[in-house]
């Protein structure tokens, strides 16, 4: 692995006094990585008066950089300790979560140090000299595997790539490093805002009925509403539904919505978009209508049915009615 | 205030996406492009951050072939510029080419704000916005729902899981990583954009920039393995008596 350092890290990330999932799941893929490398497994927690949180990661070596200018993130100070960090400590891989943060971060950090960046990663290894990765694209529809080059490579990692059982646990040690460069930083938190209180929990309900594209117009909601209301469940979307205004946030299942596990969910005119199904794919009963047969959604669906919702929400929600008397 | 808003052509999913021979590219003869959904989110906060604060907003794109409609169609919405990068781009550009691109472009630009999609569904080596934030040595933020500009300062919403938000300020010019507008992205009729296609006029820019993204793709293929729904076939009746001995089955329906 001429070039290439043989350590790897994890840009930890956290919200709300919480390592997020992706952490772990980070860290776990980290040691895979490392025992084939030989190399270290690493990680980094940026925050202020978080130190516990650095306790928690399963890696040979925490890196815990403390200042109130990090206690919430914001991309220009982040970036500016993670590229110094980074530059110091020499790993040939970086990995960062394919989240909100982890957007903001990777990018920045592969151009501040002239390294490829590998996105949107289900599976990364190393293959001699190369970091290859298997990337998921184009909706999740194609997979793209592609070989990275360089004196390391950024990562970022899909939820769901590798198990967070694994990355949990204790450090081998926890190490403080001072946080410099944070003199006029250009982006500042200001405050974090709580979605607004819901009328209707979809994490608490046992049926999700849950509407998509397909359903092309806001009038056709009350035949998805319907059948929600027959099987005695509630009715949530995916992003373009919630992005219309056709439906409250509070109603959203995907990356940036809730996360569900309902005993039943029917998805109805939704392809599945990667960022859907990272909310919904450990659903008890998955059930998908959609009339593209190479829709996503069929992946990860127990039952699918190819055809057009119109034809058969009305005539099903007809007969749960009947069926329930 | 002047927004420069980027936008990309992106292959449209509800096309069969085929693998050309090389097995390493989409087959392009075949696939039918339309502008990044999130794209025309970043120019509907554009158009909304111009009607509430006066100024101008140019979109611009790189010359990857049928970026002339969107074009129109952006200025049809109600931008007062269209930019095409010209150049041998109809094979597609990675983001980092895409982000030296518009740097270049930009340099020779007035701009307090460039907006753009969060992400894109082909970025293999990247989000475009941060990388350009990097080229143009500006901050930027990602997963932007909503921009609101106070002098020299935008404050931004950013969106995290579970519904939560963060406001972050940030100075400007800035890049921003839109997610979503404020609002759904307006309708351009078909009759306006004719119209601004017969009286505007794209203007074209050739600036010179390589960058390489240091990434090899080896092969594209198609996901494979893991679940695969058991398809349910027969008439709407039919498959609707189906699930509901399957919601019985699985206690969801009693009785």
């Amino acid at each position: 692995m001429s070039g290439m350092g043989r350590d790897v890290l994890v840009i930890a990330e956290h919200l709300q006094g919480k390592l997020a999932d992706i952490s772990f799941e980070m860290a776990a893929k980290a040691r895979e990585l490392a025992a084939a490398s030989g190399g270290r497994t690493l990680a980094v927690v940026l925050g202020h008066g978080a130190r516990a949180l650095a306790e928690q990661l399963n890696v040979d070596a925490v890196y815990y950089v403390d200042h109130p200018v990090l206690a919430q993130f914001a991309p220009d100070p982040y970036n500016r300790v993670l590229a110094d960090l980074v530059r110091e400590k020499q790993p040939g891989v970086v990995l960062v979560g394919n989240t909100s943060m982890g957007m903001d971060v990777a990018p920045a950090l592969a151009a501040a140090l002239g390294w490829p960046l590998l996105a949107y990663c289900r599976d990364v290894r190393w293959e001699g000299d190369a970091v290859v990765g298997t990337s998921q694209l184009y909706g999740g529809k194609v997979m793209a595997e592609a070989a990275a080059s360089g004196a390391g490579a950024v990562v970022t990692v899909l939820a769901g790539s590798a198990p967070a059982d694994a990355g949990r646990g204790a450090p081998g040690s926890v190490e403080d490093v001072a946080a410099a460069g944070l003199d006029g930083v250009r982006t500042r938190f200001k405050a974090l805002i709580e979605p607004e209180a819901a009328d209707v929990d979809i994490t608490k309900e046992a049926v999700l009925v849950s509407i998509g594209r397909g359903i092309q117009s806001q009038d056709n909601l009350e035949m998805a509403a319907e059948l929600a209301d027959a099987l005695g469940g509630a009715l949530s979307a995916s992003r373009p539904i919630i992005d219309n205004g056709w439906l409250p946030k509070s109603r959203q299942v995907g990356k940036s919505g809730q996360t569900v596990k309902p005993k039943l969910y029917l998805a109805a005119g939704i392809s599945g978009a990667p960022e859907h199904l990272e909310g919904m794919r450990d659903a008890e009963l998955i059930v998908a209508i959609n009339t593209d047969p190479k829709a996503p959604i069929f992946g990860v669906a127990h039952y699918g049915v190819v055809g057009d919702l119109f034809d058969i929400l009305p005539v099903l929600t007809e007969k749960v009615r009947e069926a329930a008397g | 205030m002047n927004i420069v808003v980027t936008v990309k052509q992106v292959p449209d999913l509800v096309e069969d996406l085929e693998i050309d021979q090389s097995g390493k590219a989409l087959d392009r003869d075949w696939l039918k492009f339309k502008i990044n959904e999130f794209d025309e989110h970043a120019l509907e906060e554009a158009l909304l951050l111009k009607e509430a604060h006066g100024g101008t907003v140019t979109v611009l794109a790189v010359d990857t072939g049928e970026v002339d409609e969107t074009l129109y169609t952006a200025l049809a919405k109600g931008a007062d510029r269209a930019v095409k990068i010209v150049g041998d781009f109809a094979a597609g550009v990675t983001s980092h080419q895409a982000a030296a691109l518009f740097a270049a472009a930009l340099k020779e630009m007035d701009y307090d704000l460039v907006l753009t999609g969060v992400q894109a569904v082909d970025d293999l080596d990247g989000q475009v916005g941060p990388l350009l934030a990097a080229a143009l040595r500006v901050p930027h933020v990602s997963v932007v729902t909503g921009v609101d500009v106070d002098g020299r300062v935008a404050t931004v919403r950013k969106e995290y899981a579970g519904g939560v938000m963060a406001e972050i300020e940030v100075d400007l010019p800035a890049v921003l990583g839109i997610q979503a507008a404020k609002q759904p992205p307006r309708y351009a009729p078909v009759s306006r954009v004719r119209q601004v296609m017969r009286t505007a006029r794209i203007e074209e820019v050739e600036p010179s920039a390589a960058a390489d993204a240091g990434v090899e793709v080896r092969r594209l293929f198609k996901p494979e393995g893991g679940r695969q729904a058991e398809i349910i076939e027969g008439s709407p009746e039919e498959v609707a008596d189906r699930l509901v001995a399957l919601f019985r089955e699985k206690g969801i329906l009693k009785g």
